[in-house]
């Protein structure tokens, strides 16, 4: 067959994907989607089904009997979750406008372009094999083919040159066209909707090709399926239908974990499956659909195993050519034509759908932040749209190329299969973190660096760098010894679990790491603001209806430089679109009367994250909406809002407490205050009383004496002389209440020196003498204190003791009365004692002899006194800050005494008064 | 027959003028010095008038005003009660409680006498 037609029906078909690409994206720009359908959406998860498929399946069929099918086993299983997974998936990333599965565990974790850095950086790596192996197949499909009719696999040792080798071709011509195909302009909100009806056209041609060979097969060559089977029987290639052993099942269990895990996290997978889905309803259809599909093009995998062993006996045909060989072999050339377009068919599907993905990630998660961190701020007429789509093609042309580099250091020593598990295995890391994102708000940034971190060094370590070693780019004892010689390193062998799998070992190793290091390293902090946030809006995303970061953001922004700002990344068209769209659902006319506020910056931010990352977007409307940067401690400030509106109203009520308090209080003073006003009046009628009774006595033997001339001298003479004396006592009186009301107030003249108490003391008995004498009384004086010096107003001094002694004299029996005055020197300063043998004074009344107008009445005479005399003598002694008070032991008569704080020893230069 | 009146005060120098007063005037007087003796004093002798003073220890006028009151066989005892304090009040209070006259010291010992003889009729 020549290699012109082979080429040129290649183009043809590839010329033909292009075009229903082209006329699904013009549709869906006219609003008319065609691929919005679910039976569209189940035929593109199947870009799963690649060039792997077509040839691997048989030819590990070919190995290990139904071995080729736990690959397919796991994506069949997974689907009955898919129910709920993969719909939460789709919901969190059309309500967080992620792209990708970095912008997915990146916006997930505190929106961290490190993170989407190094999933990028594992996806990169770990696709690479697995695009290496669809150039090695088409390839080497080529080459059969193109030897037609000779069958002859091509020899794996020849090495020609890079530019000569079809492998490169391949590379560089797939490279082309996913650039046409994937990067012609820069889409917001709308998907690649070529792309998936591209791919869903695929899918059919890869099952058709595939049935048609398996119908050839079994139809076309003896006589039908039992025909095969009966011959192979005969032949002995039974055994391949032997149970497998135990080991088997290890083996079983991990590819097909390993398979689950990658038909969702595969990039390609996610793309198809989450980023391109339009409706989630779709999913219910793919739940059997895709199922179904593996079913058919897994159907005739063993009998054309078996065809090919039996028409190719053991090692003559490479075993995964058997699909291209057996219809070469029978003389079928267009068949085997169809069959390479298939297998070019689903090589390319899968090349175009991961470099697209793996462009976008490395331009959104991995260039583009290091680039706004550079820049800070957009230079005024960057185009930036043009330059991530150079940026993408750029990506895609790199990946592309280390796929054919990866092909030439380890393509030949792996069957096909081999090395599309390596690539399973390095995105299975994806999954502790993407499932715990789901499904628990705990977790944070540096657990999920340290996670996938652990895995993918693991990863490298055990599948990675062992597939250069087998192919000899790496020194062979580093499988064998492990590295420097340490056994329980070696990489295939690790910590001594020998005898595995190294899929398998891998497997378990590397999840061990990642899962490890994700948990341990997740404990060491609580999850901050974003992390929290980004939980629950993922976590919850089936029972929320709006995005839950809305209320985080602060500052300020005009609507017209969140316009520009999107033009600038998806073209004027398409933003001014979005943005009338968006202002009529917000009920305003036209975009430009849209509020600057922070839900008009989250659908700008929406909008910018579906064409570069939830992350970048942020950064890009940060920098244009001058946002000041929302702090852990301002979001806490935010939601300590609430409590500290607890905290005031608690205040208040303490304020409103004490007030009543104060009230209380008030009430309390005012009361006192009355009662005060009451002693006050009850004071002023006591003291006209005591003014009046004298008056009322003057005035009458006044009238008496004017009005009658007739009364006797004797009479007269009396009346006089009590005239005389109430004139005193009322003197005596008004004078008393003068000085008392002086004191009180404050008003009175203090005259302060130094004074000797002795000397007053000696004063006032001699002035009381005459009345202690008339009533037959004596005094003793027992002055203990040589000079007992007070600072005080000596009139004053000598005013309390002639009351006290006053006093004294009153109450003291006639003839036997018994006056005493002691002087002593005490703690407190010093101390005076009035001592008479009267009647004593009820212990009831000790307190209240002091207050103004009692008087104690002794022996029915009515007392002499004012009854103002001891509260005046309380007044000037506690003026001068002393104390005196009133004793009277029963039997004893009464005791009167007050204290003096006492002042500092005379100067040499005062003389004592005798 | 003269007219008894029991001065009750505890005032020495007030008893005295008041003494000399009523006795100037024909009444015959007897005296006594607190509430309590005042009482019983009304009680036994039944004077015509009593002069009673407010302020007093014990007993205070007014207790003994309505006392005397509150007593029907004392219903002829006339009742002019004296106090040292002015208040409208202790007037109206004195009164309310049935005294038949009330004054203020200091008192005029002509509005005195012409109010004594006033509520004893005239007669001596």
């Amino acid at each position: 067959m020549s290699a012109s037609l082979i080429v040129g029906v290649a183009f043809a078909y590839l010329g033909l994907l292009f075009a229903i690409a082209y006329w699904a994206d013009r549709r869906a720009d006219q609003g008319r989607s065609v691929i919005a359908h679910p039976t569209i959406y189940a035929l593109s998860l199947a870009v799963y089904c690649t060039a792997w498929t077509f040839y691997g399946s048989v030819g590990r069929a070919a190995a290990s009997g139904f071995g080729f099918l736990p690959i397919y086993l796991g994506p069949t299983l997974v689907v009955l979750l898919w129910g709920s997974l993969l719909v939460k998936m789709v919901r969190v990333s059309k309500t967080q406008r992620i792209t990708s599965i970095a912008d997915f565990i990146a916006s997930r974790y505190g929106k961290s372009h490190l993170l989407g850095g190094l999933v990028t950086v594992i996806a990169v790596v770990g696709v690479v094999p697995y695009i290496a192996l669809q150039l090695k197949a088409i390839s080497s499909s080529y080459h059969i083919l193109v030897q037609y009719p000779q069958v002859v696999t091509p020899d794996p040792s020849l090495h020609p040159p890079f530019w000569r080798d079809t492998a490169f071709e391949v590379a560089l011509l797939l490279a082309a066209f996913t650039i046409l195909f994937g990067t012609r302009h820069l889409d917001a909100s709308e998907r690649h909707e070529g792309m998936v009806a591209a791919i869903a056209f695929e899918s059919i041609v890869k099952l058709v090709a595939f049935l048609a060979v398996g119908l050839f097969v079994t139809l076309g060559l003896s006589g039908g399926l039992s025909g095969v089977f009966e011959r192979a029987q005969e032949a002995g290639e039974a055994t391949l239908l032997l149970a497998p052993t135990v080991g088997d099942y290890r083996d079983w269990f991990a590819i097909s974990l390993l398979a689950a895990l990658a038909v969702m996290l595969l990039p390609r997978q996610f793309q198809v499956g989450v980023v391109e889905n339009s409706d989630e309803r779709h999913i219910r259809r793919a739940i059997w659909l895709f199922p179904l599909y593996l079913l058919l093009i897994n159907l005739f995998v063993l009998p054309i195993a078996l065809a090919g062993l039996h028409l190719f006996p053991s090692g003559s045909v490479d075993a995964d050519s058997f699909m291209l060989t057996i219809p070469m072999s029978q003389g079928s050339p267009w068949l085997a034509l169809f069959v390479f377009i298939g297998g070019l068919s689903a090589a390319t599907g899968m090349v175009i759908v991961e470099t697209i993905a793996l462009a976008t990630m490395v331009s959104n998660d991995l260039l583009l932040p290091s680039l706004l961190r550079r820049w800070r701020r957009l230079p005024p007429e960057a185009d930036m749209g043009r330059l991530l789509l150079r940026i993408r093609r750029g990506a895609i042309i790199g990946v592309l190329l280390l796929g054919y580099v990866y092909y030439r250091l380890a393509g030949e020593a792996y069957a096909l299969v081999s090395i599309g598990l390596i690539s399973f295995a390095a995105v299975a890391q994806f999954a502790p973190v993407m499932i715990a994102s789901l499904y628990w708000r705990g977790g944070t940034r540096e657990g999920a660096l340290a996670g996938l971190s652990a895995g993918f060094a693991v990863w490298i370590y055990t599948l990675l760098l062992p597939s250069f070693a087998k192919s000899g780019w790496l020194p062979q004892g580093f499988l064998e010894v492990g590295p420097w010689g340490v056994a329980l390193l070696r990489p295939q062998a690790l910590f001594g679990l020998e005898g595995w799998n190294e899929i398998t070992h891998c497997l378990f190793w590397s999840l061990a790491a990642n899962v490890g290091a994700f948990l341990a390293v997740s404990s060491l902090r609580a999850p901050n603001a974003i992390e929290t946030a980004q939980a629950s809006a993922f976590v919850d995303v089936l029972r929320q209806h709006r995005p839950a970061h809305l209320a985080l953001w602060r500052g300020s922004a005009e609507v017209a430089a969140l316009t520009a700002l999107a033009e600038r990344f998806i073209g004027a068209p398409r933003a001014r679109a979005a943005f009338e769209d968006y202002a009529r659902t917000r009920g305003v006319a036209s975009a430009d009367d849209l509020p600057a506020d922070a839900e008009t910056v989250h659908f700008a931010e929406t909008l910018l994250s579906g064409a570069i990352g939830s992350a970048s977007a942020r950064v890009m409307v940060a920098s244009v909406t001058e946002e000041e940067p929302l702090g852990l401690d301002e979001v806490l400030g935010i939601l300590d809002e609430a409590s500290q509106i607890r905290a005031y109203s608690r205040e208040l009520e303490r304020k409103s407490q004490e007030l009543e308090a104060a009230t209380g209080e008030l009430r309390a003073a005012n009361l006192r205050l009355q009662e005060l006003d009451h002693l006050k009046d009850d004071f002023m009628s006591s003291v006209t009383h005591e003014l009046r009774t004298p008056l009322a006595s003057i005035r009458a033997f006044s009238e008496i004496l004017y009005d009658d001339s007739d009364i006797e001298p004797a009479e007269r003479k009396r009346f006089l002389g009590i005239l005389v004396s109430e004139t005193e006592r009322l003197s005596r009186l008004v004078n008393q209440v003068l000085d008392l009301a002086k004191i009180e107030s404050g008003h009175a003249d203090w005259h302060n020196e130094e004074v000797e108490l002795g000397g007053i003391i000696r004063q006032a008995v001699e002035s009381v003498g005459q009345i202690l004498e008339s009533k037959g009384a004596r005094v003793t004086q027992s002055l203990s204190v040589g000079e007992a010096n007070v600072w005080a107003d000596r009139d004053r001094l000598v005013q309390v003791m002639v009351n006290l002694l006053s006093n004294a004299a009153k109450f003291v029996p006639a003839d036997t009365g018994l006056v005493e005055v002691r002087l002593e020197a005490v703690a407190a300063g010093w101390r005076v004692c009035v001592s008479d043998n009267g009647q004593g004074i009820a212990e009831a009344d000790l307190p209240i002899v002091f207050e103004k107008f009692r008087q104690s009445t002794g022996g029915g005479d009515k007392p002499v006194g004012t009854g103002l005399g001891l509260p005046i003598s309380r007044q000037i002694v506690e003026h001068f800050g002393g104390r005196i008070w009133a004793e009277s032991p029963p039997g004893k008569g009464a005791t009167l005494c007050f204290e003096l704080p006492r002042t500092a020893a005379p100067s040499p230069s005062s003389e004592a008064e005798s | 027959m003269s007219k008894r009146i029991l001065i009750v005060d505890d005032e020495p120098n007030i008893v005295i003028p008041l003494e000399f007063l009523m006795k100037r005037e024909g009444f015959e007087v007897s005296v006594a010095r607190d509430g309590e003796e005042g009482l019983a004093a009304i009680r036994a002798q039944r004077p015509d008038l009593v002069i009673l003073d407010v302020m007093m220890p014990g007993r205070s006028g007014f207790e003994v005003c309505e006392a005397v009151r509150s007593d029907a066989a004392l219903a002829g005892v006339r009742i002019l009660m004296l106090t040292a304090k002015g208040r409208e009040a202790e007037m109206k209070k004195g009164l309310a409680l049935g005294a038949d006259a009330y004054m203020a010291k200091p008192f005029s010992t002509h509005d005195l006498v012409a109010r004594v003889k006033d509520l004893l009729g005239d007669t001596p």
